[in-house]
């Protein structure tokens, strides 16, 4: 009696919030790591393993915006934006502390043009965003591969301190994220820009009757994604020690999975910040866990997909239901 | 637009010409003909350049050693990609996450098959790819019968018309009696076998077997089903059109040889390409909308 009951008050609950799947299996993930290696050092593996996630976080947190506004956007231009902001960022910074700033303000101007780029072409040329952005991603890719030869790609100093540095075993780099990302759930909930974007991905047509300047908030999200790809380009090339060109190969549909396993729905219109850490989490877990059971490259590949699958129809399922 | 690839490398335009510029477009036209038919379907498949990676691993491997098992391992492929379009279409789950899971699973199963590259393709293959038929190239024939085949399957059959109409419209499909399930898991299924196919033909021109040598794929056969006129959503696609994408999408790249650009700026000049067939054709509808 009291069984069903709990589950009628337990089922909404979590119909509600989609992300608890992700960090639900991110938490189990952990605990079979920990015992696996009977519980040394698993505090560790978790401070590493939020380290590596923030990078999936700076670059899902664009996608997820660009996803939420409606079906069909997508941001494929990440990686090779990313790569290429990377490279000049670390080419104007020259390993000095003076270049940091102008390198960063020129890692994010490649990410604000990208952005530009992306909304031009789906605006003024009406392509579809998912070819246009993947074309903005080749160009950017190819003027990094033009601009690597012959430049040294070392980050300024004071940056890589900066990307590395650890307070109380925790990276402060993810505890600077996760503010952003609590800032940025705050924005979607609360400010016109985020509910524009919510309304806009929930039916365009009806945002645009209510008075939504649907074309300005999509023009948003993308810029806002090229921005965030930047940033994350220059600051996974500092943590890295230098950028190189496939750094970001992986960014491609990491940035989509992330977003989708963490609950955002991929038909747009419903976001989920916090999914995006428990997601981002999980995967490179997975990939600790893997490692530390000495797997090898082939099967955390088949693993690592099956998981992606599971965690999906279990979530999707359960919001269904 | 292809008249102006010939204007620009009239060399090109004969017998062997054709054959050496062509030849390596055949796995590209099954990967454009797989991915049509799951953007039909209104979904988006990220999973087949891994997916032809895993054929390829298993020709050169498996079918060349123990025949049996190879096809028994190529017949279980084209199953499971029938069971993920059952498994999407049950669940509801959304397409581009599914076949992104599953990517990585090819490209891992391929990986177990074979670390680092290697292998031997199965002498029947390699003879059939390289097969000089009279008059008409190999490439441009088997070009032309897939773009006949496909455009009669999928646009002049009534069960065509059901399958496409799963794209466009669900709900109707399903009132009007037919199984939505049977539908995609067919559909999934002839993807999954003309993945096969494309890992196949990747095998007898590569003649060894790499995990990854199908990866570009993916977003190349997306650009050839667009380029030939497909649409992401309502069912609108065009298997003639997909495979004529395809032999410009890789036409692209030796265009670009021809008139010598560096190879840094190959990429940015595919996607170019794409930016303008794409801005022409939505400057060429524009009157009519």
């Amino acid at each position: 009696m009291s069984d069903t009951a709990a589950r009628f008050a337990l089922r909404p609950w979590l119909d509600r919030r989609p992300w608890i799947w992700s960090f639900a299996a991110a938490l189990l993930v952990w605990l079979l790591t920990v015992a696996v290696v009977r519980g040394r050092g698993g505090l560790d593996t978790l401070a590493v393993a939020v380290q590596f996630a923030t990078f999936y976080v700076i670059v899902g947190l664009g996608q997820m915006l660009v996803i939420t506004a409606g079906p069909g956007n997508i941001d494929l231009s990440i990686p090779g934006v990313m790569t290429l902001a990377g490279y000049l960022a670390m080419g104007t910074m020259q390993q000095s502390n003076a270049g940091l700033i102008p390198g960063l303000l020129v890692g994010l101007g490649v990410g604000f043009g990208a952005g530009i780029a992306n909304v031009a072409m789906i605006r003024l040329l009406a392509i579809p965003p998912m070819i246009g952005t993947l074309a903005a991603g080749f160009v950017a890719q190819s003027m990094a591969i033009a601009y690597s030869s012959g430049s040294t790609a070392k980050p300024a100093p004071a940056l890589a301190a900066f990307s590395t540095m650890r307070v109380a075993g925790l990276p402060v780099i993810a505890l600077v994220f996760v503010v952003v990302a609590v800032l940025a759930a705050q924005v979607l909930r609360r400010t016109v820009f985020g509910r524009s974007v919510l309304a806009t991905g929930q039916n365009r047509r009806a945002a645009w009757l209510a008075g939504v300047r649907v074309d300005r908030t999509i023009a948003g999200v993308y810029v806002i994604s090229g921005l965030l790809a930047g940033l994350g380009g220059v600051l996974l090339s500092a943590y890295a020690g230098g950028a190189s060109l496939d750094m970001a190969t992986d960014y491609l549909l990491m940035s989509i999975a992330v977003v989708v396993l963490g609950g955002t729905s991929i038909a747009g219109g419903q976001a989920s910040v916090a999914g995006l850490w428990g997601a981002a989490t999980l995967l490179d877990l997975v990939v600790t866990m893997l490692n530390v059971m000495r797997v090898g490259a082939g099967l955390r590949y088949v693993v690592t997909g099956f998981i992606i699958i599971a965690v999906l129809a279990l979530a999707k399922g359960r919001a269904r239901a | 637009m292809l008249a102006l690839i010939f204007l620009r490398q009239p060399r090109a335009a004969s017998y062997f010409g054709l054959t050496l510029l062509l030849n390596f477009s055949l796995p590209l036209v099954f990967a454009a003909l797989s991915q049509l038919c799951v953007i039909a379907l209104g979904d988006i498949d990220l999973g087949i350049g891994p997916f032809v990676s895993l054929v390829n691993c298993i020709a050169a491997t498996l079918l060349a050693t123990t025949p049996a098992l190879g096809w028994a391992a190529l017949a279980l492929c084209v199953l499971a990609y029938a069971g993920m379009g059952a498994l999407i279409h049950l669940r509801q789950l959304p397409a581009i996450v599914v076949t992104l899971g599953a990517s990585f699973v090819w490209l891992g199963l391929a990986l177990l098959l074979l670390p680092s590259p290697g292998g031997a393709a199965p002498d029947w293959l390699q003879a059939a790819t390289g097969w000089r038929p009279p008059v008409v190239p190999l490439p441009v024939l088997l070009a032309i019968v897939a773009a006949v085949v496909g455009e009669w399957l999928l646009m002049r059959t009534s069960y065509g018309a059901v399958l496409r109409g799963l794209g466009g419209n669900q709900r109707a499909i399903e009132r009007a009696g037919w199984s939505p399930l049977a539908g995609r898991a067919i559909m999934y299924g002839v993807a999954g076998a003309l993945g096969v196919l494309a890992g196949l033909a990747t095998t007898g021109l590569n003649t060894t077997g790499d995990a990854n040598v199908g990866g570009q794929y993916t977003l190349e056969s997306i650009a050839a089903v667009i380029v030939g006129g497909g649409e992401f959503f309502g069912g609108i696609v065009s298997p003639a059109g997909a495979v004529i994408g395809a032999l410009i999408m890789l036409l692209t790249g030796s265009l670009l040889s021809f008139v010598e650009i560096s190879s840094d700026w190959q990429l940015s000049a595919q996607g170019g390409i794409l930016i303008l067939v794409l801005a022409l054709r939505a400057f060429g509808r524009r009157p009519a909308a």
